[in-house]
């Protein structure tokens, strides 16, 4: 240990006399370290990312079936037109009876909508109950960056990014669970030949849909947990014994 | 500062303005190690004048505290942590705030470090009152001017070492480069730099505290504050954690306050304050500190 050199570099910087009045956390290390919170905390993360799989993944799979039943509707459809060309004496039922048949169909959409509401609304809290444990384990942690001169925007922004990276690695699994789910379910009811039914571009935005949805529900879940850690006085964080 | 003198040639020349002269004007000898040997005797010098001489002037003081008081609410207490605290710490010096458990010693050590407010009275960290200070100039101050170190490490259990190190740079916004040297270069001074990729688990508890040690040191503070830096270690490591930081405060006269209980730090400090209750109860000197441990040895 040299104790002399290490004392010069210590004081380096003390005679300087310029003084840079800059407190600063770019987004570059921001990112890295909320990276390796999710990468070495990764059972915690993992159970945060459970709920945000499971609201996606439902919300996914009401999706999917609903492009999957619009294109098999849509062939049968066709087909029925073709039939009604050549076959002119079969009577497919009044305009009343269609008319109902929609109604039907539109109730049962909105309680499809208000299911996938709810279930989002649940992982929600769920997800905001998970960030609000991960932040009450790591106030000490939190005291210390305090200490060292982070600004109490610097730790809500590192528990958004983190938060945010959760949301949308949850979000791709979930999608992928979700969709390849009903897809699968579908090909075995209705026939191999059904993804070829399907309009892929409306499938595709609904996917964007998803990503997004999951990846905002996870944010928001954090805004309020994360404030609340980063106004805590300094002193309070590092006296918590988790 | 002083005329620096060029070995070489022989010539005296006036630093710039900004304390920095690089090379010698007459024959172009790199006068930056001349330069900086001369600051750090300086330094040194002062900060044994400050041990030997009391009557050294107000402004040498920095970090004073004035009627320091603290109120909690316990349930339907109140409970009085400090019941006005003056407190004056010149520059230079290893002062050590004693005390049990209780009377208040980690509050005025967390007042003094900016962590948390007084319920009144006012606190001086070089003539700046803490009180008129915003968030912004706060993690200013905790990051440039003051280094901590706790007794339990409080390393970021995620980050290595060097991580850890280099946080505090971050902030204070370094660049990459200048920080990983500086971080490597701080590292192996205290003997670690053959683990400057280990995260804090796979270090040892002295181990840690050398981390410690050096992160406190990231962006050269004026004053470091350790809170019972031996108190999670044995007799032996705590030793060389009290011996570096006695060492560091010898050679670059950065202050030192240190809250402790540990008996071996009395050895070292330029002043003991004596915390009871919230108050000072008294100041020992080191001068009269080694009498009486003299006279305790003699029995």
């Amino acid at each position: 240990m040299d104790v002399k050199k290490l004392a010069q570099l210590a004081s380096e910087g003390q005679a300087g006399t310029e003084i840079q009045k800059l407190i600063a956390l770019p987004w570059a290390d921001a990112f890295r370290i909320s990276l390796r919170n999710v990468t070495l905390r990764i059972g915690r993360a993992a159970i945060t990312a459970a709920g945000i799989i499971l609201g996606i993944a439902f919300l996914m799979s009401v999706l999917t079936s609903k492009v999957a039943q619009e294109g098999i509707d849509r062939s049968e459809a066709n087909k029925f037109s073709h039939s009604v060309e050549t076959i002119q004496s079969v009577d497919q039922g009044t305009p009343e009876s269609k008319k109902e048949a929609d109604d039907a169909k539109a109730q049962r959409a909105g309680k499809q909508d208000w299911l996938v509401v709810m279930s989002l609304l649940v992982c929600g809290v769920g997800i905001t109950n998970s960030m609000l444990m991960s932040v009450t384990e790591r106030f000490r942690e939190i005291g210390t960056m305090k200490c060292l001169g982070a600004l109490d925007g610097f730790i809500v922004r590192l528990f958004l990014i983190e938060s945010a990276l959760l949301g949308f690695i949850g979000s791709i699994v979930g999608v992928l669970i979700g969709h390849l789910f009903i897809l699968l379910s579908v090909c075995i009811k209705s026939g191999f030949s059904t993804p070829a039914k399907m309009d892929w571009k409306e499938m595709g935005f609904y996917i964007l849909i998803s990503l997004v949805v999951g990846t905002l529900l996870s944010l928001l879940a954090a805004i309020i947990p994360a404030r609340a850690a980063a106004r805590m006085p300094a002193a309070a964080a590092l006296s918590t014994e988790v | 500062m002083a005329v620096i003198k060029c070995p070489n040639c022989g010539a005296e020349t006036e630093p710039t303005s900004a304390g920095i002269l690089s090379v010698c004007p007459q024959c172009q000898h790199d006068l930056r190690d001349e330069a900086e040997k001369q600051m750090r005797e300086a330094r040194k010098e002062r900060a044994k004048t400050i041990a030997r001489d009391d009557s050294v002037t107000t402004h040498e003081y920095i970090v004073r505290t004035k009627g320091l008081k603290k109120e909690y609410r316990m349930g339907e207490e109140i409970v009085h942590a400090l019941r006005g605290v003056d407190l004056d710490v010149r520059r230079g010096e290893y002062l050590s705030i004693m005390g049990p458990s209780g009377s208040g010693k980690s509050t005025l050590f967390n007042m003094v470090g900016g962590l948390d407010k007084p319920s009144s009275g006012t606190c001086f960290i070089e003539e700046v009152d803490m009180a008129q200070l915003d968030a912004f100039e706060l993690a200013w101050l905790r990051c440039r001017k003051l280094g901590y170190i706790f007794q339990t490490f409080n390393l970021i259990p995620v980050m290595t070492a060097l991580e850890n190190v280099t946080l505090p740079m971050i902030f204070a916004g370094m660049s990459t480069d200048e920080m990983m040297d500086r971080g490597r270069e701080l590292l192996d001074l205290v003997g670690l730099g053959e683990r400057l990729h280990h995260k804090p688990y796979e270090l040892s508890g002295g181990q840690q505290q050398r981390v410690a040690v050096a992160r406190s040191l990231a962006n050269a503070p004026a004053i470091i504050l350790a809170d019972e830096p031996t108190g999670n270690l044995d007799l032996q490591t705590g030793r060389e954690i009290i011996d570096l930081l006695k060492e560091l405060n010898m050679e670059s006269g950065v202050t030192i306050i240190s809250a402790t209980h540990d008996l071996k730090m009395i050895d070292v400090s330029d002043r003991v304050v004596h915390i009871r209750d919230g108050q000072v109860e008294r100041v020992e000197k080191r001068a009269d500190l080694k009498l009486e441990i003299g006279t305790m040895g003699e029995h």
